[in-house]
């Protein structure tokens, strides 16, 4: 079989681990894909080069292909997010001198407090806290916002989001540049190790499931290119499905090591993939299950309301329309040609294509193709739940 | 300009100085560049499509109450030659204050031929350096077969294309795993 050649763009992060693990445990060779990963200097680029047909795949931060449909940032391009490549993953971290003032307070730091946290956050510091995080549309900044936008003594001008590549994070935090930041490993670790800053919070204390990452793709290519998006899903959805079985962890973080796509030592790897994290110089590393998820509990399905959920942040930011927002959001997360990919292997999927945001705080079961599946937990910190309308998606 | 490297910036400089743009300057990096934006008020910014601070130019685009919001070039797409050739050229291009588009075309042609030029130099360099290092692998991998099978080199080299054909791969594919496995059995 001839295979095809496709070029999927990537940044050097631990969440990038399944497009690796499916090119160098042939997943993707498998599938009759020639998968070629080609490393991003930032978003920008990444996005700029899947609108311009440079690349065909691109992973991408979760809010990307819906920011990009609604023309917000570079070109206008309906751009699909074919399956979620990673769920949580992320993690927050302040820097030493505002530890030692959160510290002040009496706050002391078991790295799984959300309330307990940012009380602490604002009481030490009058000043508005300067956040980085790695790009305006991502993941991050909403999960900051959902988190410091409940606390008690929380005001918009308290807080102040910049934009910092992640590997400057650290440099940012040590000059004084940035009080806190959240960005995704191993930049949180490099940070700890390099800056003496202190991590004080996962991304998944914020909310327990959040999409990640996603496998994005240009629409009007993802309709003349459907074989190779449904082979591309398969190859992924074996390489999460190896990932994560705890057995594997091991040889990943040394695939992962060895491959020159991340250009990252073992040590750098290792916390995020063995959900071990030393959260500050000289402490021994804590266990923080769910840390980072690329199979488990259907992390991979691109829920129709995870969609909606996005939409909801980038109306508001910018001022759009909400409804019309959420309809773009959910035609780009395409639960259909999912579903279509998977079928044959036989893979369990879920039956309905969103379900509420926030509601399960234990692993449930719900109905499933094979009869029933565990979900979740994926509730959110303060208890919310977010039902949205069940509006059919508009025709893809 | 956004330009870590001095004398790429220095040289895109020059070139817009002789096209006759004498208040350009260079930033090293973005990390101060609201700052930057409000002292300086540029007229347009320009940085590699592939630096990094470019994420940090985007968030101003997005977020920022900045006054002097910049728009990137691609937005405007009505030039889309224009467009294409800067992508090419590996340039991007921020407008800040809705400078008129018969005055930004000759400062952007003048800087996309400087960024090919540039960008062809080094992809030769880049070029130039994986052919040595090719030739550095599968010269260890000749001698690896050569003694391990005890053969001349010539049989070695052919030893390697025959299994590099009849596997449909390249040559130098075919000897980094063999290196890579002897690597891996010492």
């Amino acid at each position: 079989m001839k295979s095809s050649r496709i070029h999927c763009g990537y940044l050097p992060l631990v969440d990038c681990a399944p497009l690796i693990i499916a090119k160098e445990l042939t997943f993707a060779a498998e599938e009759g894909l020639d998968l070629q990963l080609m490393k991003q200097p930032s978003w920008s680029a990444l996005r700029d080069r899947l609108a311009f047909g440079q690349i065909d795949f691109a992973h991408m931060l979760s809010p990307m292909p819906i920011a990009m449909s609604l023309g917000l940032g570079g070109v206008t391009t309906r751009v699909d997010a074919l399956m979620v490549l990673s769920v949580n993953g992320t993690v927050i971290g302040v820097s030493a001198d505002l530890e030692r003032r959160m510290q002040s307070t009496g706050w002391r730091n078991n790295f799984s407090s959300p309330e307990a946290t940012s009380e602490a956050l604002f009481c030490a510091t009058t000043q508005p806290l300067r956040i980085g995080v790695p790009f305006p549309f991502s993941m991050h900044r909403m999960l900051l916002e959902t988190w410091l936008s409940q606390a008690p003594r929380y005001r918009p001008e308290q807080i102040e989001i910049v934009t910092v590549p992640p590997p400057r994070m650290a440099d940012a935090v040590r000059s004084g540049a940035l009080d806190i930041f959240c960005v995704g490993e191993p930049w949180g670790t490099v940070a700890v190790q390099q800056s003496g800053a202190a991590m004080i919070l996962p991304g998944s204390r914020i909310w327990e499931f959040a999409p990640e990452k996603v496998l994005g793709v240009r629409h009007q290519w993802a309709a003349e290119n459907s074989a190779t998006c449904a082979a591309m899903i398969r190859a992924l959805s074996k390489a999460a499905q190896w990932l994560d079985q705890p057995e594997n962890t091991p040889l990943a973080v040394s695939i992962l090591a060895r491959s020159q796509h991340l250009d990252l030592p073992e040590h750098a790897i290792d916390p995020a993939l063995t959900q071990r994290l030393t959260t500050r110089l000289g402490q021994s590393p804590r266990q923080t299950d769910r840390f980072l998820q690329f199979y488990q509990g259907a992390a991979n399905f691109p829920w129709l309301s995870q969609a909606s959920w996005i939409a909801a942040f980038l109306s508001r930011w910018h001022g759009l329309d909400h409804a019309a927002a959420r309809a773009t959001a959910r035609a780009c997360f395409r639960t259909d040609l999912y579903r279509d990919a998977l079928a044959p292997l036989g893979v369990n999927l879920p039956l309905a294509s969103q379900k509420p945001e926030g509601a399960m705080h234990q692993p449930s079961a719900i109905p499933s193709t094979t009869g029933e599946m565990i979900l979740g937990p994926d509730g959110f910190f303060s208890g919310a739940v977010f039902n949205f309308p069940a509006e059919n998606s508009p025709k893809n | 300009m956004v330009e870590a490297d001095h004398a790429k910036a220095q040289d895109i400089l020059e070139a817009l100085k002789e096209g006759g743009w004498t208040t350009a300057t260079v930033i090293a990096s973005a990390a101060a560049l609201e700052r930057t934006l409000t002292q300086q008020d540029p007229d347009i910014i320009l940085i590699d499509l592939a630096n990094p601070d470019r994420d940090t130019l985007e968030h101003l685009c997005f977020v920022s109450n900045a006054r002097n919001r910049p728009v990137a070039m691609f937005v405007d797409q009505t030039d889309n030659a224009m467009t294409q050739a800067a992508i090419s050229a590996g340039l991007s291009a921020y407008v800040v204050n809705g400078l008129q588009k018969d005055r930004i075309k000759p400062v952007l042609e003048t800087a996309i031929a400087r960024f090919s030029m540039i960008a062809k130099m080094q992809s030769e360099l880049e070029a130039a350096k994986q052919a040595l290092a090719d030739r550095k692998t599968i010269d260890r991998a000749k001698g690896l077969l050569i003694s391990a099978r005890n053969i001349s080199e010539d049989e070695a080299y052919s030893l390697l294309r025959k299994t590099a054909m009849d596997q449909g791969r390249k040559v130098i594919d075919v000897a980094a795993a063999l290196v890579t496995a002897a690597d891996l059995l010492q």
